[in-house]
């Protein structure tokens, strides 16, 4: 019986297509051949044009519809705020890209230039990219294997113009697998100031993302903390709470205690989140004095304080 | 009927129906836990899927987790629920030796597993095969829909939420689905409004209306909208069957008659 080898040795490793375990494993050929051992020309490519992003966030959960691309894009509007700050956001969820809706951009298409394609400027200083502008129609699918989502993503970074950017954050699908892998490949020399994640309280998500807090800490991603959205709900008519995502096993709290890593906040469910959400604009704006507002900008401003602890120049740290 | 390499696992199966998105974090795995319960109330015997690799949701909500996949002469026996085997399950999630290991594969490796949940679970008789999907249109949902073509898979179940950003995510399923030629059962829209416990006042907290306008620009059926219930979230966080404990929830209706026209598209036939 054909088994898919657990313990692969990795497509860069000397033993890859030769180990015990690459019997029968379908790529055993084209380990062999040695493909995988070169390291791919695009990373110091990648290395190079990200001398001028000066902090890379990824937002990541593992558990899909927790919120991503809703915290991503709300990141963005949050740092952009400030004229002086240049906030580039990338959208590497290929099958499923939300932040073109989200941001208000729908429809808008990519332009390419002399020095590469240039972002969507929804403002000045917020550049946005996403393979929903290089889409024609919003029913195309895009059915593509990982091999070409990760070619996509080798472009975004590469090939895409972004210049003098203070903030870089990358909206993640949810997962643990070709998108995640080459982006953190891809950003390997680049230095990644690290990774927030997004869950909601109950167990169902918290298992998923407890996996991809192990794939952060197996592809060395230091974990910036958590944010758990949906955190109860404020009934608009009697003001009574309910927990319509239950915590039933301590939600993000004791999962982060578990874990040793920061609880950077949670958000409550706002009914006026999805609608902004729905209408392309900032739900800070919309609602500036939501509950669910305040617990953004309060998030917002421990990440710029975890960034800023980060010098350019200093060795990556690891997560406890 | 050995020597042919097909029919396969899958030939003692009278149904098979797949659970997609496009939107991750809709329900689909909750939609596939209760419609397996009711098709069991209506004394079905149903096997679950679950091909979601990465974050496989389906052993908890059965209260499943832990449970371990052993072999027989004729392959993979899928893990059952209950003592009358009325339900059984195959999730990557029985086969992870600490439930907190992350499976962090590429495509190919991940379409090989999926290969071989099909041709090496020895389902046996089961009336349906319900099958859970990621969110997306990739690796995952091309390899499952190869391995099950042969077995003419009765269709596909489309989950959304009612807002613009899920709907728009599901118009590319929908797209994904007459491209490879699977035919959609209809469209369910859930969490479709909260009823506040205390006030009785219902709050459309992922706005409204998204899953029967989108049902309707593509020209499928709409099966009907499920509310959110926060009973509904904690049996399944709790493994609980919610069709036999909650009928009074304000979710069963909506669940129950999905279950419903699936049966009534796929009356008892003499074989």
């Amino acid at each position: 019986m054909e088994e898919v080898p657990h313990d692969c040795p990795g497509t860069g490793s000397a033993q890859a297509g030769r180990g015990a375990s690459c019997q029968g494993c379908p790529n055993q050929r084209l380990c062999a051949s040695g493909v995988g051992a070169a390291p791919d020309p695009a990373i110091e490519e990648i290395k190079e044009k990200m001398k001028t992003v000066k902090h890379k966030i990824l937002v990541l959960s593992g558990k899909g519809g927790v919120g991503k691309s809703t915290f991503s894009a709300h990141l963005a509007h949050g740092l952009a705020e400030d004229e002086n700050t240049q906030v580039a956001l990338l959208d590497i969820d290929i099958c499923g890209p939300s932040i073109p809706k989200i941001m208000g951009l729908e429809g808008e298409q990519v332009h390419q230039s002399g020095s590469g394609w240039s972002p969507v400027f929804l403002e000045d200083n917020l550049g946005v990219m996403s393979v929903g502008f290089l889409l024609s129609s919003p029913d195309d699918a895009v059915i593509w294997r990982g091999p070409k989502k990760n070619g996509m993503i080798k472009q975004f970074l590469r090939d895409v113009d972004w210049g003098e950017v203070d903030y870089l954050i990358v909206d993640t699908p949810p997962g643990t697998s070709d998108e995640h892998l080459s982006v953190v490949q891809y950003l390997a020399a680049a230095r990644i100031d690290g990774a927030v994640i997004i869950t909601t309280p109950q167990e169902v998500s918290l298992q998923d993302v407890r996996k991809e807090i192990s794939f952060c800490r197996k592809v060395r991603l230091p974990v910036l903390g958590v944010v758990e959205n949906m955190s109860g709900f404020v009934c608009p008519n009697c003001k009574k709470e309910s927990q319509i995502f239950p915590p039933t096993t301590g939600g993000a709290e004791v999962m982060c205690q578990d874990l040793q890593i920061p609880l950077l906040g949670r958000v409550p469910l706002d009914p006026h989140i999805g609608k902004s959400c729905d209408k392309g604009q900032s739900f800070m704006i919309d609602a500036p004095d939501s509950p669910a507002t305040l617990a953004y900008r309060s998030i917002i401003q421990k990440i710029q304080e975890l960034c800023s602890l980060h010098q350019p120049k200093e060795e990556t740290l690891t997560s406890s | 009927m050995e020597a042919a390499a097909e029919p396969g696992h899958l030939a003692g199966i009278r149904h098979i129906i797949l659970v997609l998105s496009g939107k991750g974090g809709v329900g689909k795995s909750t939609i596939s836990t209760e419609l397996a319960l009711a098709l069991r109330h209506a004394g079905k015997k149903v096997g679950i899927l679950d091909v979601d690799l990465c974050g496989p949701s389906i052993p908890r909500m059965f209260r499943a987790q832990g449970r371990a996949v052993h072999q027989c002469d004729s392959g993979w026996v899928p893990v059952f629920v209950d003592q009358e085997q009325s339900i059984s399950l195959m999730s990557v999630g029985f086969l992870l030796e600490k439930p907190d290991e992350a499976v962090v594969w590429r495509g190919p490796k991940k379409n090989a597993l999926i290969k071989q949940f099909v041709s090496d679970v020895a389902w046996g008789q089961l009336d349906y095969l319900v099958v859970d999907t990621p969110p997306g249109t990739s690796d995952e949902h091309m390899a499952t829909l190869e391995a099950l073509r042969p077995y003419s898979p009765l269709g596909a179940l489309v989950v959304t939420t009612p807002q613009a950003v899920s709907v728009g995510d599901v118009r590319r399923e929908l797209t994904f689905c007459r491209k490879t030629g699977l035919r959609v059962i209809g469209v369910v829209e859930n969490m479709s409004g909260f009823v506040c416990p205390h006030c009785a006042e219902c709050t459309s907290i992922f706005s409204r209306g998204g899953g029967e306008e989108l049902a309707r620009h593509a020209g499928v059926p709409f099966l009907g909208s499920v509310p959110l219930d926060p009973q509904l979230t904690r049996s399944l966080e709790e493994g609980q069957d919610f069709i036999q404990e909650f009928p009074k929830s304000p979710a069963f209706p909506a669940l129950f008659s999905i279950a419903q026209k699936i049966l009534n598209e796929t009356p008892a036939q003499l074989s």
